[in-house]
């Protein structure tokens, strides 16, 4: 993987922030997207706009044929059987949203126990609170570990044959921990519950396969993947999609609409109410063939040696903590001493290096962390060791900016 | 020391000041006015009590946690507003809020300590660190009012 080569596939990449060449170390957040997805979408916009599934004339077809193949593509991408069970959302947290909204509702009652863990982001812990509290059933958390993962004996302690849904987030977007996931889907179904995973901290960065996996819901996002924001995906199991209802009703997602009852499509489009993201689709499919081009292996690869580099750095600086396990994903979240993440963040920019301060959409984390906030970096396949040593020079002028006000 | 003179324009000594010895730290036991406010996009938070007798603030505390922009923020304004009617208050948060958003301001107020975080508007991503402990603060006489 040459990076030096891919770089220069991400125009944003090449530029100064405050006078420094711009270090950008927050692709957790969201990545930055190379030529070939951008031109995807422009090319869509320019040469093919046109609404999906109706009329006959030539652009329509031709946008159809763009849509639907890129559902073919993340079908491939993410080892799925067949292009009914590919959902396009706005994201994971529609995603999610979806599955909570419709399938839990239908299929959780008072005395049932949805289980979650205490590393989830919020858009994996609201949805299930709010169909908790609707349904009568009961939200349990498996507990962590001191290095922030997970172990399966409390996993095997948490669920229970009351357990419907397990809920799991498959990277941590704070601690970087990779859960077991095929493994707490073991769990859940020797139990009789489903399993959902949110995948948006996963999918980009490594080769997924949900049907090894086993899981019976799975969750990503494309802008945090190369692709466009405002398209995500949400995988299901046919058997399990077929039962449930649509929770958005209008054009797109219809089969026969009479008076007072109406019927619904096949699967996938009867949860595709209204005008799909069309844009969005292609420019996910776009950022498929860009991803697998490069090769996911190889990302992983490199981003491996970027957390394992960026760790035995970073710790070496005076007064740091860092948060999470030694083994993980391409991120490192931190605290500098005395110094407030949003000071960390601000002095960092001052030095044209981007990364994120707060709490991360995941406030019961931050509180079993013990802090409020923390500043996080996170790595893609664009980043280089060159740019993790640029942050700890600029980590160590924080320190020493700071000092004399200690 | 200094290494950028940029960042200077932010991270004043007198804020700094006032991020490591806050004024007003605490909470009234006799409050008239109790308010809670968090920045829930970052996570920063305020709890501010307010004495208000006929119309004045007599006084203020603050605790909360947040960065050295918002903590010397809630410390100002707690030191501002003492001794101030509510009227009076209100302006100054006026005055305050057009000095973060870079727009011309009233400077016949003696502003003292406050004048310091001007430097904050050229920080757009810091804007809001500064104005919590002013918005709980009008959020809080506007109730009383």
């Amino acid at each position: 993987m040459d990076v030096k080569e891919l770089r220069k596939l991400f125009p944003i990449l090449d530029q100064e922030v405050n006078g420094k060449p711009l270090v950008y170390l927050d692709s957790a957040a969201t990545s930055q997207k190379p030529l070939p997805v951008i031109e995807a979408v422009n090319n869509y916009y320019r040469e093919y706009n046109s609404n999906v599934h109706r009329g006959v004339h030539t652009l329509g077809t031709k946008a159809t044929d763009a849509y639907e193949g890129a559902r073919e593509k993340v079908r491939r991408f993410i080892g799925a059987k067949s292009t009914e069970e590919i959902i396009f959302t706005r994201g994971t947290t529609t995603a999610i949203n979806l599955v909570a909204a419709s399938y839990g509702r239908a299929n959780l009652r008072e005395g049932d126990e949805i289980v979650i863990t205490y590393m989830e982001h919020h858009s994996n812990i609201i949805p299930w609170q709010q169909v908790a509290k609707q349904t009568g059933a009961t939200l349990k958390y498996i507990p962590l570990q001191e290095d922030g993962t997970i172990r399966l004996e409390d996993v095997e302690n948490t669920v229970t044959p009351n357990t419907k849904i397990v809920a799991v987030v498959h990277v941590s977007n704070v601690l970087g921990t990779i859960n077991p996931v095929k493994q707490i889907a073991e769990i859940a179904h020797r139990n009789g519950a489903v399993i959902v995973v949110d995948g948006a901290q996963s999918t980009p960065h490594m080769k997924i396969n949900v049907q090894e996996l086993d899981c019976d819901f799975f969750a990503f996002s494309g802008h945090k993947m190369c692709g466009p924001t405002g398209i995500g995906v949400l995988y299901g199991k046919k058997a399990l999609l077929e039962k449930m209802e649509p929770i958005e009703f209008g054009g797109e997602m219809i089969d026969f609409v009479g008076l007072y009852e109406s019927t619904w499509k096949e699967l996938p489009w009867k949860f595709e109410g209204g005008t799909p993201i069309i844009a969005g689709a292609i420019g996910l499919g776009a950022a498929i063939d860009f991803l697998e081009e490069v090769g996911l292996d190889q990302i992983a690869k490199h981003e491996h040696k970027l957390a394992q580099y960026a760790l035995e750095q970073m710790s070496q600086i005076e007064g740091i903590t860092i948060y999470g396990p030694k083994e993980r994903a391409g991120l490192v979240t931190f605290n500098l001493d005395d110094v407030h993440p949003h000071d960390v963040a601000t002095v960092l920019d001052a030095e044209g290096i981007a990364v994120r301060a707060g709490h991360h959409c995941a406030q019961p984390l931050m509180k079993w962390l013990n802090v409020t906030a923390t500043a996080r970096a996170s790595f893609y396949l664009y980043n280089t060791e060159e740019e993790i040593d640029k942050l700890v020079l600029a980590l160590k002028k924080t320190k020493e900016y700071f000092s004399h006000v200690f | 020391m200094s290494f950028n003179n940029h960042l200077d324009t932010l991270y004043r000594q007198v804020i700094m000041d006032h991020y490591k010895n806050p004024r007003n730290r605490g909470v009234l036991e006799d409050e008239s006015v109790d308010i809670n406010l968090n920045n829930p996009t970052c996570g920063d938070r305020i709890h501010l009590t307010m004495k208000v007798e006929d119309g004045k603030i007599v006084d203020a505390k603050f605790e909360g946690e947040g960065c050295s922009i918002s903590m010397s923020s809630a410390s100002m304004m707690t030191e501002a507003i003492k001794g101030k009617t509510i009227e009076e208050a209100l302006q100054l948060s006026k005055v305050f809020s057009d000095m973060m958003q870079g727009k011309g301001y009233d400077d016949s107020l003696d502003l003292g300590d406050i004048e310091a975080l001007q430097g904050v508007s050229k920080f757009p991503a810091r804007i809001k660190c500064a104005t919590l402990a002013w918005k709980a603060m009008e959020k809080g006489l506007r109730t009383e009012e």
